[in-house]
């Protein structure tokens, strides 16, 4: 049996920029004018960014993004953002909103008044319009190992690697990350020192060094226990406010930093100690 | 298509009031200040009362100026703000669980805030105060 249509569908913007229809009503009671500040640049032609002004009718009920896509649809289809699944899953809609990093499929227009300010994800260079270059943060990940490393490798005629409940309860919150990077947007510490590996990518290493599986704890400290890692981080906490999946980073970072400071005392003051 | 991405710098002087959150974590930063500068206070009273008596009370004295009582105020202001901030830190780095689930970040915090108090009542009890 299928569900019955919500009240209002909100518009689809077709990538060509050609208009689809919207199910709201014109002059509906539950419509209301939006006004949105949108930065623009356009690399072909433009030296800075600059705003742009739209005014957009739209449901009480719709979220930034829907907003974003009647503008496509209806006013403007040069304006370029990212987005995909549109229920806070995939990671890709990640904006600047008011000043906050949000998913701009997870703000809800009524919990804004006034102009809204819609940017990039800020800490990134900016492709074009509201789409961001992650490059950065992609190789940053790779940097972490952010996979098993199994303790002992077994054949798989051996059998799972077996877990108990409790054992992925100590990372479970941990590998809910959807790569959005609202973190990073959210990290004044990887803003003024880009070589910061920062918060989703430490994370990610927590996750898998606190997997009972796991072994390759030592291969990832060679990032993760320096400068540009962990002790980079003066926990600031933002990662953990704007983190629209609760996996708070700050809590994976400050762990990491106790045990790789048992590591040095390990290392360096217990004769014969090896961490 | 070549690419052209526009790199945004962020200011270096003035990043934090960028928004109330960066805020009160420069807030929480600055307290530092005041718990290093009355750590600084502590070690020249503890010269002042190896250097003898005379020196000792122009110490315990100058500890009695409007300008020192004002210092010391503000300083257990932030000094008590910094321990907060610390203590609630702590349900984040280390956190407890128990089977498959984890103790209340609260009870982490609050077991802190405890064992400070009866520390401190320890502290005041062997410099006689009650």
């Amino acid at each position: 049996m299928s569900n019955s249509l919500p009240r209002s569908q909100p518009p689809l913007a077709a990538p060509n920029g050609g208009a689809v229809a919207s199910l709201g009503r014109p002059g509906g009671n539950n419509e209301r004018l939006v006004q949105l500040e949108v930065l623009r640049y356009n690399p072909d032609t433009d030296t800075e960014a600059h705003f742009q002004h739209y005014e957009v009718m739209c449901q009480e009920e719709w979220v930034v993004l829907d907003a974003l896509n009647k503008i496509k649809a209806d006013i403007d289809p040069t304006l370029n953002y990212r987005w995909s699944c549109h229920m806070a899953v995939c990671g890709s809609c990640g904006m600047m909103i008011n000043g906050e990093p949000k998913l701009s499929c997870h703000a809800f227009l009524r919990s804004y008044e006034g102009v809204i300010r819609v940017e990039p994800l800020t800490h990134f260079p900016v492709e074009r319009d509201l789409v961001t270059a992650p490059d950065d943060f992609m190789e940053k990940l790779k940097r972490v190992k952010p996979y098993l490393i199994p303790k002992e490798t077994k054949a798989v005629s051996e059998g799972e690697y077996k877990q108990t409940p409790a054992q992925l309860m100590k990372f479970r919150q941990y590998s809910m990350c959807i790569n959005c990077m609202l973190c990073y947007a959210a990290c004044p510490e990887y803003g003024l020192t880009p070589s910061f590996i920062g918060p989703a990518a430490l994370t990610l290493a927590h996750r898998y060094n606190i997997d009972s599986r796991d072994g390759g704890r030592k291969e990832r400290q060679e990032v993760v226990a320096t400068h540009e890692g962990v002790w980079e981080c003066t926990f600031v906490g933002a990662c953990s406010e704007v983190c629209p999946a609760h996996v708070d980073p700050a809590s994976a970072l400050q762990q990491m930093k106790i045990t790789s400071s048992i590591d040095w005392i390990v290392e360096h003051l217990i004769p014969g100690g090896k961490s | 298509m070549s690419r052209k991405p526009l790199v945004r710098e962020v200011p270096p002087t003035t990043w934090y009031f960028r928004h109330p959150r960066y805020l009160r974590y420069m807030s929480r930063e600055v307290t530092s200040i005041f718990v290093g500068a009355y750590c600084v206070l502590l070690v020249v009273g503890l010269q002042s009362l190896s250097s003898g008596e005379a020196a000792w009370e122009d110490f315990l004295m100058a500890l009695r100026s409007p300008a020192s009582i004002a210092f010391q105020f503000l300083a257990l202001i932030a000094t008590v703000y910094h321990a907060a901030t610390w203590f609630n830190a702590t349900q984040k780095a280390m956190p407890l669980q128990i089977g498959e689930d984890f103790v209340a970040g609260n009870i982490i915090s609050g077991a802190h805030y405890v064992a400070w108090a009866v520390l401190s009542v320890g502290v005041l009890i062997i410099a006689g105060v009650f």
